[in-house]
C-alpha cells in the first residue's frame, strides 16, 4: 500500500474496511457497519483522546456515512476538530465537516469563527483548507463574515491561494450574486494575474457573468481572443500541457465563453474567425482532448456569427467523429450535427448513413442523442418515418422519464407536420396506447378538441369523416387489454359523442362497447364517468332522433350498481342518465344537442328569466335580495361561504336545520335593486335551502314538489353547486379484436407517404433498408437554394445527396426507390386507393385551426340556458344537467382556444358519412350487429372474435 | 460546474462519493444505487456518456469510466465538455496511480482522506481547478509533509513514535 506520510491509518480500521469488502450480503455488511457504529459513539466520547486516534475515528465516521449509515453523533467532533492547531487534525476536521454538514446546519455557527480565523493564517496549507471548506459551508447570510477575508486573499503571494480564493467569490456569486456584485470587477482584474492557472480559474466565473449578462463584457472579446491565441501558439509553459495539447482546459473555456460573446453579434465575431481557424487546424484530433477542443470549437462556430470557411471546417470536423469507431467520438458527432444543422441544414445529408448506423446501435446514450437530432431536423416530409421510429423506441424501453419526454416529443411532432388527419389520429392512438399514462392530459384533451373541431375550415366532409375513422380504430383498440386511463377517456368521450353519428355503428354497439369498458376499468373511477355520461348521450342521440331505446341488459346492471355507487359524482351520472332516457324527443334534443361540444354555452349569470317570478314574490311581500356587501355584521361569512349565500349569524352552526318553510319567502329577487338600509335577514330560511339544494339532485325526488323545483332554479345562481358535472363520453365496448394491432399498422402505411411505406419493406438486405430511411429522413430535407446542383425535386435531391455519400451502390437504389414508389410491396396492405388521404389538406393542422377562429360560426346559443326558458317545467327539473354538462365541455374543450366562439354547425355530422373502407369487403358494421347480438342474447364476446375486424380492412 | 464525483466499484459498492452541492445522505445512496443500476446495465463497447436526468435532473450530464474493477463518474452541468470531462477522469486516475503505484482498488479503499486530498486539488467548489497531475502531486505531498511535520511537533510527546515509523 502506497501510503505516505500522514495518511496513516490503524489496524483497526484496516480490518473494518477488509470485513466489509468481505461481506458477502448487504445485512452482514449493515452487521458490520453497526458494530462499528456502536464502537465509535463509546470512544469517541471517552475523554483525552490521543488527537491522532481522534482523527481516525473521524475518517471512520465519514467512511460509515458514505456507506448509508448515520454518523450525526460524530458531527459535533469533527466540528472541534477544525478548531485544532495540528495543520493535519485541522485538515481532517475539515474534510470531515465538507462531507457531513451543509450550508444550513446548525453547527456551521460553530465553524464560522474558526475559518475567519483560518483564512488569516500564515501557513497557506491552513488557509486553502478554509477556503475549501467556505465553498460548502457558507451559506447567504454568512458570506458577509468571511468575504473580507476572501477578497483579501486574492492578491495573495502564492498563486494556489490566488486560485481558490477566485473560485470561492464565484461560489459566492452562485449562492447569493447580490452579495458579491460590488466585487465582480476582481474577477476581471484577475484575468490579467502572470499565473495562468489564476487566469484560468478566473474564466469560470466570467463564464456564468458572461451568460447572465452578455452585452456588459464585451469589451473582453479582444482580450479573450488575444489568451486564446496566445495558449493555441503554445506560449504558455510546458507545464500547462496535457498529452501534447496546450492547456486544453483553459481553451475550452475559452471557446465557451466566446461562443456566448459571438451570438448574434457580427463584429464581435470577426475578431474570433482567426483564432477559431487556427484551433481547426492546429488541433490533434487523434487524441480525446484534442476532440474535446475541436468540439467545442464547433459549437462555438455554430453559436457565433457564420462564417463559410469555419463552417466547412467544422463539417469536417463532424464528419471524422460520424465515421470514428468511438462511441464517444459519434456521440460527439450526432451532437454538433444537431447545432449544425440549424445553420447549414444541408449538412445533415452528407451524413445520412453515419446516423441511421448510430439510430441503430445498440448504446441507448447514442440512439438517443440521435432521436434527438431527428426530433430538430424533423419537416411535413419526413415526421412520419420519425415518429413511427420514436414510437418504435419508445414501446420498447422501460425508462419512464425518457418515455414520458419521447411520446411529448411524438405528439409535438406529431402536431405540429401532421400529414393528414387519419394519420394523426393513428399516431396519438399509437402514443396513448403504450404511454398513455405519462401523456400530460392536456395533450388528450388537445386530441378530443381536435376532434370535435376538425381540421378542415369549412369541411364538414373531411371532419365527419375523421370523426368515423376515430370512432372505428378506437372500437379496434377497445379489445386490447389494460389501456391507460386517460386514452380511455379519450375515447369513451369520442364514442359518446360521435360514435353513432354516422349511422355505421347502432346505439347497442356502441352502447355495449361503452358497458364493457366501464366493468373492465371498475375501479377507474374517471374512466366509469365519462363512459356513463357517453352512454347518456348515445340515448339521448337515440331518442332524438326518435328511435326506441333498449337498454341491454349490461348497461341496466351497470345503472344499477351505479345508482348505489359511493362516489357521488358517478350517482349524479346514472340518475341523470336515467332521467334523461324518461323523457321525451323535444326535451331531450334541448338538454342534449348532438354534435354540440363545441357550441357555446351562454350563461345568464342575471337569471333574467326569473324576473317574473321574482317580481311576482316581491309583490307578495317577501324580502328583496341584498347583496351580501351590502348587509352588514356578515362580512365574515363572505369568506366562508364562497357564493353569495349568506348565513347572517357568526360562525359555523352546530344545530339541526330547521325545516325548510314556504320557499316564496327565501326567493331574493336578484332583479330589484338593493334597498340601502340594513335589513336584517330572518335566519333560519337560507341555511335550510341551501343545504338541500347542493345535494346531487335526485331527480326523481326533486320531481315531487313544486317548491323544490324552483330552488333548484335559485341555486344554479346563488348557491354553489356541490359537484360540475363532466361531460364526456362514450366508450365502445371491448370489441375483441384479436389483428386490432395489425391493422392500426396496416392502415397507418395507408395513410403515411410513400416513404414509410419504403422503410417498411421487408429487409431483403440490410444496407438496402437503410439507404431508403435514408431517402426517406433527408430525402425532403435538401434545400436547393443552397445547393443549386442539386435540383429542384425531391427526388433528385436525394439520389444526387446519396451519390455524395460514402457508399456508392447506394445511389442507384434509393434513386429507383424514388422514382418507383407506386409499387407496393406485395405483402403489405392494399394501397390501392392512397389517393383517399391525397385529398386530406396536408397542411400543418394547426394553421388550420387558426384559419377556422375567423369563420367564427355563430353559436347556437345557449342551448341549456334557453331552453330553460321555454320549457321551464322540465327544466326547473333538470336545469343543472344540461349548464353544467356544456360548461364543463367548454372547459374540457376549448379551453385552449384563443376563440371560444369557435364551432361546428350542429348536424354537421347528419352529412354524408364517409366510410373509408366501406368499399372493401363486408361492412364492418355487419360483424358489430353480430356482435350486439350475441350481447343481446346474454353471451358475451369471447376474448377471440377473430371475425369481428378481419374485413375492415381487406 | 461538476455536480457530484463518485467512485464504485463494479459489485455497485461506493469507495468515493462526494456531491458539491449538499444533498441528504438517502438521497446520496439512491443516486448512487441508481447510477451503479445505469451502469451495470451498459454492454461493453459503448460510449462513456450516460443521459443522467432521469437521475440527477434537468441539465445533468454523466461521463463514467470503467477501470478494472471501479467505475469512475462525474456528473456535471452543460457548462462543462463531456470529452473534457472523461480526461478529467484520466487526470484524477492518472493522478492516484503515480501517488500509489499502479493504483487498485484497495489503494483508494485504505487511503480514503488522502483520495480526498488529491481530488481537492483537482475540484474545487465544483469547478476545475487543477488538471496537470505533476502539479497535484507535488501540492498533496507538500500537505503530507507539513502535515507530518505538524504532527511530530504535537504528538511524538504523547503517543508512541511508533506510529509514525511506518
Amino acid at each position: 500500500m502506497g501510503s505516505q506520510g500522514g495518511f496513516y491509518q490503524s489496524k483497526e480500521f484496516l480490518d473494518l474496511v477488509k470485513s466489509i469488502g468481505e461481506a458477502r450480503s448487504k445485512a452482514e455488511e449493515d452487521r458490520i457497519v453497526l458494530n462499528e457504529i456502536d464502537t465509535l459513539k463509546r470512544r469517541i466520547s471517552e475523554p483525552d483522546i490521543p488527537k491522532r486516534k481522534m482523527k481516525e475515528y473521524i475518517i471512520r465516521l465519514v467512511y460509515i456515512e458514505m456507506l448509508g449509515h448515520d454518523a450525526s453523533f460524530g458531527y459535533i467532533h469533527a466540528v472541534k476538530m477544525t478548531h485544532d492547531d495540528s495543520l493535519l487534525v485541522k485538515r481532517t476536521g475539515y474534510l470531515a465537516v465538507t462531507l457531513f454538514l451543509n450550508e444550513d446546519h446548525d453547527l456551521i455557527i460553530l465553524i464560522v469563527n474558526t475559518i475567519q480565523k483560518d483564512l488569516k493564517s500564515d501557513n497557506y496549507l491552513v488557509v486553502c483548507a478554509a477556503l475549501n471548506a467556505v465553498c460548502k459551508l457558507i451559506n447567504e447570510e454568512t458570506i458577509p463574515a468571511v468575504l473580507p477575508q476572501v477578497v483579501e486573499l486574492l492578491a495573495h503571494p502564492k498563486e494556489a491561494v490566488r486560485k481558490k480564493a477566485v473560485m470561492a467569490l464565484h461560489r459566492f456569486y452562485q449562492k447569493s450574486p447580490s452579495s458579491v456584485s460590488h466585487l465582480i470587477s476582481n474577477f476581471r482584474k484577475r484575468l490579467s494575474d502572470n499565473d495562468p492557472g489564476v487566469m484560468g480559474a478566473t474564466l469560470c466565473p466570467l463564464f456564468d457573468l458572461i451568460t447572465q449578462d452578455v452585452n456588459s463584457y464585451k469589451d473582453l472579446v479582444i482580450s479573450f481572443v488575444s489568451i486564446l491565441k496566445q495558449v493555441a501558439e503554445r506560449r504558455l509553459s510546458k507545464a500547462y500541457d496535457y498529452h501534447q495539447m496546450p492547456a486544453p482546459f483553459i481553451q475550452i473555456k475559452l471557446l465557451k465563453i466566446l461562443a456566448l460573446l459571438g451570438s448574434g453579434d457580427k463584429q464581435a465575431s470577426e475578431n474570433m474567425y482567426t483564432v477559431v481557424g487556427d484551433i481547426f487546424r492546429k488541433c490533434d484530433s487523434s487524441s480525446n482532448i484534442g476532440n474535446a477542443v475541436l468540439y467545442e470549437c464547433i459549437c462555438c462556430v455554430s453559436s457565433i456569427y457564420p462564417n463559410p470557411k469555419l463552417l466547412d471546417s467544422a463539417a469536417d470536423v463532424i464528419s471524422t467523429f460520424l465515421k470514428s469507431d468511438s462511441h464517444n467520438l459519434k456521440y460527439m458527432g450526432i451532437d454538433a450535427l444537431g447545432r449544425l444543422i440549424k445553420i447549414s441544414p444541408e449538412i445533415a445529408e452528407q451524413h445520412q448513413l453515419a446516423v441511421i448506423d448510430c439510430l441503430e446501435d445498440p448504446d441507448d446514450t447514442l440512439k438517443r442523442k440521435t432521436f434527438e437530432l431527428l426530433y430538430k431536423m424533423t419537416k411535413s416530409t419526413n415526421v412520419d418515418v420519425i415518429v413511427d421510429r420514436m414510437i418504435d423506441y419508445m414501446i420498447s424501453i422501460n425508462d419512464n422519464h425518457y418515455k414520458t419526454e419521447i411520446a411529448s416529443r411524438c405528439v409535438e411532432l406529431a402536431e405540429q407536420f401532421a400529414p393528414s388527419n387519419q394519420w394523426f389520429i393513428l399516431t396519438m392512438n399509437k402514443v396513448f396506447e403504450h404511454a398513455g399514462d405519462l401523456v400530460n392530459i392536456k395533450v388528450a384533451h388537445n386530441l378530443m378538441r381536435l376532434i370535435a373541431e376538425g381540421f378542415g375550415e369549412d369541411d364538414d366532409n373531411a371532419d365527419s369523416k375523421l370523426r368515423s375513422s376515430a370512432v372505428e380504430s378506437y372500437l379496434r383498440i377497445l379489445g386490447e387489454p389494460n389501456l391507460p386511463s386517460v386514452f380511455l377517456q379519450v375515447i369513451c368521450w369520442v364514442l359518446g359523442e360521435y360514435g353513432t353519428a354516422d349511422g355505421m355503428f347502432s346505439a347497442s354497439d356502441i352502447t355495449g362497447k361503452l358497458c364493457d369498458v366501464a366493468e373492465a376499468y371498475s375501479s377507474d373511477e374517471t374512466v366509469k364517468a365519462y363512459a356513463v355520461t357517453a352512454l347518456m348521450k348515445i340515448y339521448a342521440f337515440e331518442i332524438a332522433a326518435g328511435r326506441k331505446v333498449d337498454m341491454l341488459p349490461e348497461c341496466q346492471s351497470l345503472m344499477e350498481e351505479l345508482l348505489a355507487s359511493h362516489s357521488t359524482d358517478l350517482q349524479q351520472r346514472a340518475y341523470e342518465l336515467q332521467a334523461v332516457i324518461g323523457l321525451d324527443t323535444h326535451t331531450v334534443e334541448c338538454i342534449m344537442p348532438s354534435d354540440a361540444s363545441c357550441e357555446d354555452i351562454e350563461v345568464d349569470k342575471d337569471l333574467s328569466f326569473l324576473n317574473g317570478y321574482i317580481q311576482e314574490a316581491i309583490e307578495k311581500g317577501a324580502q328583496p335580495y341584498i347583496p351580501e356587501s351590502e348587509r352588514s355584521g356578515v362580512l365574515n361569512m363572505g369568506n366562508f361561504r364562497n357564493q353569495d349565500h349568506h348565513e347572517p349569524s357568526h360562525g359555523l352552526r352546530f344545530e339541526a336545520y330547521e325545516l325548510p318553510k314556504p320557499a316564496v319567502q327565501s326567493r331574493i329577487p336578484q332583479a330589484v335593486p338593493p334597498s340601502t338600509e340594513i335589513v336584517p335577514v330572518p335566519e333560519p330560511m337560507y341555511p335550510s335551502e341551501i343545504y338541500q339544494t347542493p345535494t346531487p339532485s335526485n331527480p326523481s325526488n326533486a320531481g315531487s314538489t313544486e317548491l323544490k323545483l324552483r330552488l333548484d332554479g335559485v341555486q344554479k345562481k346563488w348557491g354553489r353547486p356541490t359537484y360540475t358535472p363532466e361531460t364526456s363520453t362514450s366508450t365502445s365496448t371491448s370489441q375483441k379484436t384479436v389483428n386490432g394491432a395489425a391493422q392500426v399498422e396496416g392502415a397507418s402505411t395507408v395513410n403515411s407517404t410513400r416513404e414509410t411505406y419504403a422503410s417498411r419493406k421487408p429487409q431483403v438486405e440490410i444496407s438496402h433498408e437503410k439507404q431508403k430511411l435514408a431517402a426517406s429522413l433527408f430525402g425532403g430535407s435538401s434545400k436547393p437554394e443552397k445547393r443549386p446542383a442539386t435540383g429542384h425535386k425531391v427526388s433528385k435531391a436525394s439520389s444526387h445527396v446519396v451519390e455524395k455519400s460514402h457508399v456508392p451502390k447506394s445511389s442507384k437504389e434509393v434513386a429507383s426507390e424514388k422514382t418507383a414508389p407506386a409499387q407496393p410491396p406485395p405483402d403489405l396492405l392494399d394501397l390501392g386507393e392512397p389517393t383517399d388521404t391525397s385529398t386530406a389538406p396536408s397542411l400543418d393542422p394547426f394553421t388550420q385551426l387558426e384559419g377556422l377562429l375567423d369563420t367564427t360560426q355563430v353559436a347556437s346559443a345557449a342551448n341549456g340556458a334557453t331552453a330553460a326558458s321555454s320549457s321551464p317545467d322540465v327544466m326547473a327539473l333538470y336545469a343543472d344537467t344540461p349548464i353544467g354538462i356544456h360548461n364543463k365541455d367548454d372547459t374540457d374543450l376549448l379551453s385552449g382556444l384563443s376563440n371560444p366562439s369557435v364551432t361546428n354547425v350542429p348536424g354537421a355530422t347528419a352529412k354524408p358519412q364517409i366510410t373509408q373502407s366501406s368499399g372493401k369487403g363486408p361492412n364492418p358494421k355487419g360483424s358489430l350487429e353480430k356482435d350486439a347480438l350475441v350481447r343481446q342474447m346474454g353471451v358475451n364476446p369471447s376474448s377471440q372474435n377473430p371475425n369481428l375486424f378481419k374485413d375492415l380492412l381487406g | 460546474m461538476i455536480k457530484a464525483v463518485m467512485v464504485m466499484n463494479t459489485q455497485g459498492k461506493p469507495r468515493l462519493a462526494k456531491f458539491f452541492e449538499y444533498l441528504p445522505l438517502e438521497k446520496q445512496h439512491e443516486l448512487i444505487r441508481s447510477v451503479f443500476g445505469v451502469l451495470c446495465s451498459r454492454p461493453e463497447n459503448v460510449s462513456n456518456f450516460v443521459e443522467a436526468e432521469s437521475v440527477f435532473g434537468p441539465d445533468s450530464r454523466l461521463v463514467y469510466k470503467h477501470f478494472a474493477t471501479l467505475y469512475f463518474i462525474f456528473v456535471f452541468d452543460s457548462s462543462e465538455n463531456e470529452l473534457a470531462m472523461l480526461d478529467l477522469i484520466q487526470v484524477l486516475v492518472e493522478t492516484l496511480d503515480r501517488c500509489f503505484k499502479n493504483v487498485c482498488e484497495l489503494d483508494i479503499v485504505f487511503n480514503y482522506s488522502k483520495i480526498h486530498t488529491i481530488l481537492d486539488e483537482i475540484i474545487f467548489g465544483g469547478q476545475v481547478l487543477e488538471t496537470r497531475s505533476t502539479e497535484i502531486m507535488r501540492a498533496v505531498e507538500e500537505i503530507s509533509k507539513l502535515e507530518a511535520a505538524s504532527n511530530a511537533i504535537t504528538l511524538v510527546p504523547k503517543s508512541a513514535s511508533g506510529w509514525l515509523s511506518r
